[in-house]
């Protein structure tokens, strides 16, 4: 809601602040070129093996699978592959259309009273603004390597060439900054106009939009107006891929500091927060658990270890009561199951 | 831990995805190359910066003040005045296309489009 917004701006605008002071002020190069950078790395690998590890010691008592779709059942009954797996092979594939296409967003549906009556419709707009943006940001992602590596593999410079067909400004706007930017606008505005949704929006909605959208803007500021050295960029990213940190003589200005800082709050802020979706969608029970309940059974890890009695130690106890009643005796039943275990 | 086989995996395969520049630049890190000093001229038209900043930006100023609206000097900002060309201004003293230009350009995945209608240098040698 309105506050929960106006402490993520100001959140953001202290984040903002400080390079700005730390380098543009205080020459505090070293430590926002090199070192938050490196602990932000850090925090973040750290903070998901923690989640992972976290996450893989909760126990799992049921079998929670979502039923969008028939049961692999009897043959002649069809089987939905896609919205109830029954293997390995069909998870993985209900998986990765789960990733890479956000299927279950596609059935997202909007509820709105007509009158008295409740009326559902279809709404793919939250799909395509999440699309739009997470798309962006992997492209984006992957384009940035050319400031890491070196010399700058083929596949990075030919999606860089892609990216940039339009030559829309010198140097290119990338399409993917168009498309990235048009997603995190209408993802905010979302959370803005329409009163259901903002009714549910906190801090934790606004703040990474936010944070997201100030890199974004940042980079985008630092390519076409507010120039940076790009030879000086390189020195410093490509020495700290490869453990051999420098600080370039040249300076880079600091709207690349703020670029980095803002990034780096990103990577601490990641982990611990609802982005770790990202790891979270590959542990989630209803995406990743087959729904095969009725092949194979699922034993809870934390059953309690029941002393029970078999029915053939009960029949050993009662035999002389049971053979007065002429209730029949099971012999040759026993032995078998005994032989068995 | 449950599903720790499968849980190992996805923590390696994190690792792996995330340190991709480490494995790119794996056992052939090597100096930066550095694009060659001009050959002759003791200063560029603005300062080292600001050139390496801004060129892209006034070259095509440069392009667009020249060609659309017929203004062909410039003055720099120290009061020293150029014919814009890059054939014959830049390139008067950065005499090496592959050398000054390319290097960088390689480094960032840059192809600009200048030498699809200008005359490198390298070229005019080859036909003087
Ligand atoms: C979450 C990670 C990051 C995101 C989302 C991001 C986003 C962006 C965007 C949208 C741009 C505009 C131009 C383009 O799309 O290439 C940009 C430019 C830039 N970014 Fe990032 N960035 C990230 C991380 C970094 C890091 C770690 C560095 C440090 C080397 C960096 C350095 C730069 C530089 C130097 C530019 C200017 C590029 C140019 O002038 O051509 N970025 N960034």
């Amino acid at each position: 809601m309105w506050n929960d917004l106006f402490v993520s701006i100001l959140a953001l605008i202290i984040l903002i602040l400080v390079p700005l002071v730390g380098v543009g002020l205080l020459g505090l190069d070293y430590l926002f070129g090199i070192v938050i950078p490196y602990l932000a790395f850090t925090i973040f690998i750290g903070g998901l093996i923690y989640r992972m590890i976290y996450w893989a010691k909760s126990p799992q008592p049921f079998k929670i699978t979502t039923t969008c779709g028939q049961q692999k059942s009897l043959p002649w009954i069809k089987h939905s592959r896609l919205e109830a797996p029954a293997s390995t092979w069909e998870v993985g594939l209900r998986m990765f259309f789960e990733v890479f296409l956000f299927r279950s967003l596609f059935r997202n549906l909007r509820a709105d009273l007509v009158g008295k009556r409740l009326v559902y419709g279809s709404a793919k707009w939250l799909w395509l603004g999440a699309i739009l943006f997470h798309l962006g940001f992997f492209i984006i992602i992957i384009r940035h390597l050319r400031f890491f590596v070196h010399p700058v593999p083929d596949f990075i410079t030919l999606l860089d060439e892609i990216d940039g067909f339009f030559q829309l400004t010198v140097p290119t706007l990338y399409v993917s900054d168009i498309l990235i930017l048009l997603g995190l606008v209408f993802l905010l505005l979302r959370r803005l106009v329409d009163a259901k949704v903002n009714y549910i929006s906190y801090a934790s909605d606004y703040f990474p939009l936010l944070l997201i959208i100030a890199i974004v803007v940042s980079g985008i500021l630092m390519r076409i107006f507010t120039k940076v050295d790009l030879y000086a960029v390189k020195e410093l990213a490509y020495g700290l891929v490869t453990f051999k940190p420098v600080l370039p003589k040249a300076e880079i200005g600091v709207i690349f500091y703020v670029h980095l800082f803002l990034v780096s709050s990103l990577a601490v802020y990641f982990p611990f927060s609802k982005l770790v979706h990202m790891i979270g969608i590959f542990f989630s029970p209803t995406r990743n658990l087959p729904n095969d309940n009725r092949m194979v059974r699922h034993v809870n890890p934390w059953d309690y270890p029941v002393k029970y009695r078999t029915y053939c130690e009960w029949q050993e106890e009662f035999r002389d009561v049971l053979e007065e009643a002429g209730i029949p005796i099971d012999d040759d039943w026993c032995k078998e199951t005994q032989k068995k275990a | 831990m449950y599903n720790a086989d499968k849980v190992i995996v996805g923590i390696l395969v994190l690792i792996i995805f995330f340190t991709t520049p480490f494995w790119l630049n794996y056992k052939r890190v090597e100096a930066l190359p550095k694009p060659e000093r001009a050959e002759k001229g003791e200063k560029c038209i603005e300062d080292t910066a600001y050139m390496r900043a801004y060129h892209m930006k006034l070259l095509d100023e440069w392009r667009n003040e020249k060609v659309r609206e017929s203004k062909i000097y410039y003055q720099s900002s120290d009061g020293r005045i150029y014919l814009k060309s890059l054939q014959r201004t830049c390139m008067e003293c950065h005499r090496s296309m592959a050398n000054f230009c390319g290097r960088c350009h390689a480094m960032f995945a840059v192809k600009p489009d200048c030498w699809k209608c200008h005359i490198a240098p390298e070229e005019v040698k080859k036909w003087r």
